[in-house]
C-alpha cells in the first residue's frame, strides 16, 4: 500500500542546517541528527516519537505540491492592552517572529490533498506556544468562513498551550468566533476535521479542536483542558496512567482515530472522500 | 450573615467600631453626644465613598470573590419569580455547581442557568467552590435546546473561577462539553442574556456566555485567566496578582471600554452584599429591559447580529 508519497516541491527553500545538530529523542534517547529528523517528519527513526513540527513543513507535508494558496500572511498581532509583565508583549512578539520566522502561530490557506480542495488550518507551538490570540481567531474564522463560502471542506491541525493571555479577553473571545464560524460551516453540511497534535490544551482544545465532525490526534500528544500541574495540585489525587495522552482520550471516547503522522495526509484524503460530497 | 471584611475595608470598619462604641457608651452613661456622633457618621461615608468609588481591579477582583455576595440561586429566586430547578444532563449526572431551570423575569418566561458557589464548608463541597464539570454545561445546553423548542429565551447567571481541572472533568471531556457550547449558541434560535454576576473565569465562564448580550455586574470580572495564574506565569510570583489584574483589563468598565461587553449594571456601593434587595432587583430591571428589545427583533436578525458581535472581536493588523 503506498502510504504516503512526498510532496516533490522541498528543493527550493533552505534545508541546510549547520553539521553537528543533535537531538536526543526524549522517548527512546537516541540522537538524531536534525536533518535527518527533519526529513523524517519530525519523527523519531527509531521509536516512532513524534516531536513538534513546524507549520511551514506540515504544510509542505500534507498538501499536494504547488498547490497551497497562502490567506492573510501578513496578519500581525497587536498590544491592545499595552500589556507589561517581565517582558512586554511586543518585545515577545518580534522575539518569537525573529526565531520562527512567522509572522504569528496559524498558517492558513486553500489547498488540494490527493486532488481534494479544502481550507487548511496548521498551528506552529514554537510561536508563543501557539497561543490563541486575534491573529490565530481571525485567521481561522477567515478560513473557515472562505470555506463555507466555496463550500470546501476544513482541516485544522492543533497545537495550542491555550489562549493568549496577553491579549486579555479579547483572546478569549476567540474562542467563540471560530466555533460560530464553524457553526455556520456545519449548518451547510460541509464536513470539519480537526487534527489534534502535542499538546493541545486550554482554550484551543476547549474551542473549535475538540468539535470536528471526525477528531484525530497524532500518537501520544497530549491533549486536555488543564495542566496535570494544575489538576494535581487542585485535586491531591494521582493521575492515571496515560492520563490527557491522545490514546487516553480515543479510548474515553472523543478521539476517532490515532493517526501516525507519514499516514496522515491519506487518511484525511479518504475521510474527506467520505463526507464531502461535491455535486 | 456577618459580613467578612476585605483588607481594604478596614477604614470603613474602624469607623463603624467607633460609632458603635460611642452610641453603647452614651446609653449607658446618659450623655447628650449627638454632635460628635454626627461628626464620625459623616467621616464614615466620606471614608466609604473614597474607598468604594476608587476600586482597583484587584479590589474589585476582592469583592466578587466575596462570600457574602448574592449568588446565582439567590438571583434566580429573587430577580427571578416562580423558579423551578431542572436537574441533570440526561447523560451521566447533575452538576450542583450549575443549578438551572424554568423561570420567570418581567414579563419572560425563561431557561436559566448558572455557576453557583456555596456560602460555608458544607456548601462549597456540594456546589464545588462554583466550578462545573462537563455535566454542568451540558445540562445548560439540554436546557437552551428545551427553550428553543417552546420559545423560551435563555439566560445565563456567570459566577465561576474555572471549570473544574479534574480526572474526572478530563475523562468526560470538559474542553468538548464547553466547545459544543460556544457552536450551538451562536446559533441557538432564541434571545440569550449572559450576565457575570462575580467570577467571569475563562473558559468555563464562556462555556455559557456565548450571548445577544453579555452583561456585567459591577464588580465582577471577566478575564481569560486568574490575575493570580497570570502572576504566577508572567510575573513569576502569585503575589503580583494586583499588577496582572490591572494588566488584564477584567473590569466591567475595562470591557464595555474594549467593546467586548454590553452594560455594566451597577451595584450598590461596597457591593452587592452591602444591600442585596438592591442588588437583585438592578439585575431584574437589567435583564428585562434587554430581553424586551431582543424579543422584538425577527430571529433571523438576531442570529446576524448575534455572529456579527462575536465575529468583530480581535485586534490585528498587516490585513
Ligand atoms: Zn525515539
Amino acid at each position: 500500500m503506498s502510504i504516503f508519497s512526498r510532496p516533490s516541491f522541498y528543493s527550493d527553500k533552505k534545508r541546510e542546517l549547520p553539521t553537528g545538530l543533535w537531538q536526543k529523542c526524549p522517548a527512546c534517547s537516541e540522537l538524531i541528527h536534525n536533518l535527518e529528523l527533519q526529513q523524517n517528519f519530525r519523527v523519531c527513526p527509531r521509536c516512532d516519537h513524534h516531536f513538534v513540527q513546524p507549520a511551514t513543513e506540515r504544510v509542505e507535508m500534507l498538501v499536494d505540491a504547488e498547490t497551497f494558496e497562502e490567506h492573510d500572511a501578513n496578519m500581525v498581532s497587536v498590544d491592545t492592552l499595552k500589556f507589561t509583565g517581565q517582558a512586554s508583549y511586543t518585545e515577545r512578539l518580534r522575539s518569537y517572529q525573529k526565531k520562527t520566522g512567522l509572522k504569528d502561530a496559524v498558517l492558513t490557506g486553500f489547498c488540494q490533498i490527493q486532488g481534494l480542495k479544502l481550507g487548511l488550518a496548521v498551528m506552529d507551538f514554537n510561536f508563543i506556544a501557539a497561543t490563541m490570540g486575534s491573529v490565530v481567531g481571525e485567521k481561522l474564522t477567515r478560513l473557515i468562513e472562505r470555506s463555507t463560502q466555496e463550500r470546501l471542506p476544513v482541516v485544522i491541525v492543533s497545537a495550542s498551550g491555550g489562549a493568549r493571555m496577553y491579549e486579555g479577553a479579547i483572546s478569549l473571545m476567540q474562542m467563540a468566533k471560530t466555533c460560530g464560524a464553524l457553526s455556520r460551516h456545519s449548518a451547510k453540511r460541509l464536513p470539519y476535521i480537526s487534527v489534534m497534535t502535542h499538546p493541545t490544551t486550554g482554550g484551543v482544545s476547549a474551542s473549535f479542536a475538540t468539535v470536528g465532525d471526525v477528531n484525530l490526534a497524532e500518537p501520544r500528544a497530549m491533549v486536555g483542558f488543564a495542566g496535570p500541574r494544575v489538576i494535581r495540585e487542585t485535586t491531591h489525587q494521582d493521575l492515571p496512567a496515560g492520563f490527557q495522552t491522545a490514546e487516553f482520550l480515543r479510548d474515553h471516547g472523543l478521539v476517532d482515530q490515532i493517526v501516525h503522522r507519514k499516514q496522515m495526509r491519506e487518511t484525511l484524503h479518504r475521510l474527506l472522500s467520505y463526507l464531502h460530497n461535491i455535486q | 450573615m456577618k459580613l467578612q471584611p476585605l483588607e481594604f475595608e478596614k477604614p470603613v470598619l474602624d469607623l463603624e467600631a467607633k460609632l458603635a462604641d460611642l452610641r453603647s457608651s452614651s446609653a449607658a452613661n446618659d450623655i447628650n453626644i449627638e454632635a460628635e456622633a454626627a461628626k464620625l457618621e459623616e467621616k464614615l461615608e466620606k471614608t466609604r465613598h473614597e474607598i468604594y468609588t476608587k476600586l482597583t481591579p484587584w479590589q474589585r477582583v476582592q469583592i466578587a470573590r466575596h462570600p457574602a455576595r448574592p449568588f446565582a440561586l439567590d438571583y434566580m429566586q429573587l430577580s427571578f419569580t416562580d423558579f423551578v430547578e431542572l436537574h441533570g444532563d440526561r447523560l451521566f449526572g447533575d452538576d450542583s455547581a450549575m443549578p438551572g431551570g424554568l423561570a420567570t423575569i418581567g414579563k419572560h418566561k425563561c431557561t436559566v442557568i448558572g455557576h453557583q458557589k456555596g456560602r460555608d464548608t458544607k456548601e462549597n463541597l456540594k456546589r464545588n467552590f462554583g466550578s462545573a464539570h462537563p455535566e454542568g454545561y451540558r445540562k445548560a445546553l439540554r436546557l437552551m435546546r428545551m427553550g428553543e423548542k417552546f420559545g423560551l429565551p435563555f439566560v445565563s447567571l456567570i459566577d465561576t473561577p474555572g471549570a473544574y481541572p479534574g480526572v474526572g472533568a478530563e475523562e468526560r471531556h470538559i474542553s468538548e462539553a464547553i466547545a459544543l457550547n460556544l457552536r450551538e449558541m451562536m446559533a441557538l434560535k432564541t434571545p440569550t442574556v449572559a450576565v457575570v454576576i462575580g467570577e467571569g473565569g475563562s473558559g468555563g465562564a464562556l462555556g455559557i456566555g456565548v450571548a445577544d448580550r453579555v452583561l456585567m455586574l459591577e464588580n465582577s470580572y471577566y478575564s481569560v485567566i486568574s490575575p493570580e495564574g497570570c502572576a504566577a506565569i508572567l510575573w513569576k510570583h502569585r503575589k503580583h496578582a494586583p499588577e496582572a489584574a490591572e494588566a488584564l483589563k477584567l473590569t466591567g468598565q475595562d470591557l464595555l471600554g474594549l467593546g467586548l461587553i454590553d452594560e455594566v449594571i451597577s451595584e450598590p456601593l461596597g457591593g452587592a452584599h452591602q444591600d442585596q434587595t438592591a442588588a437583585v432587583l438592578n439585575l431584574r430591571l437589567a435583564v428585562t429591559k434587554h430581553l424586551d428589545e431582543l424579543s422584538e427583533q425577527p430571529l433571523e436578525q438576531l442570529l446576524e447580529t448575534r455572529y456579527a458581535k462575536f465575529r468583530k472581536f480581535g485586534e490585528f493588523a498587516g490585513a
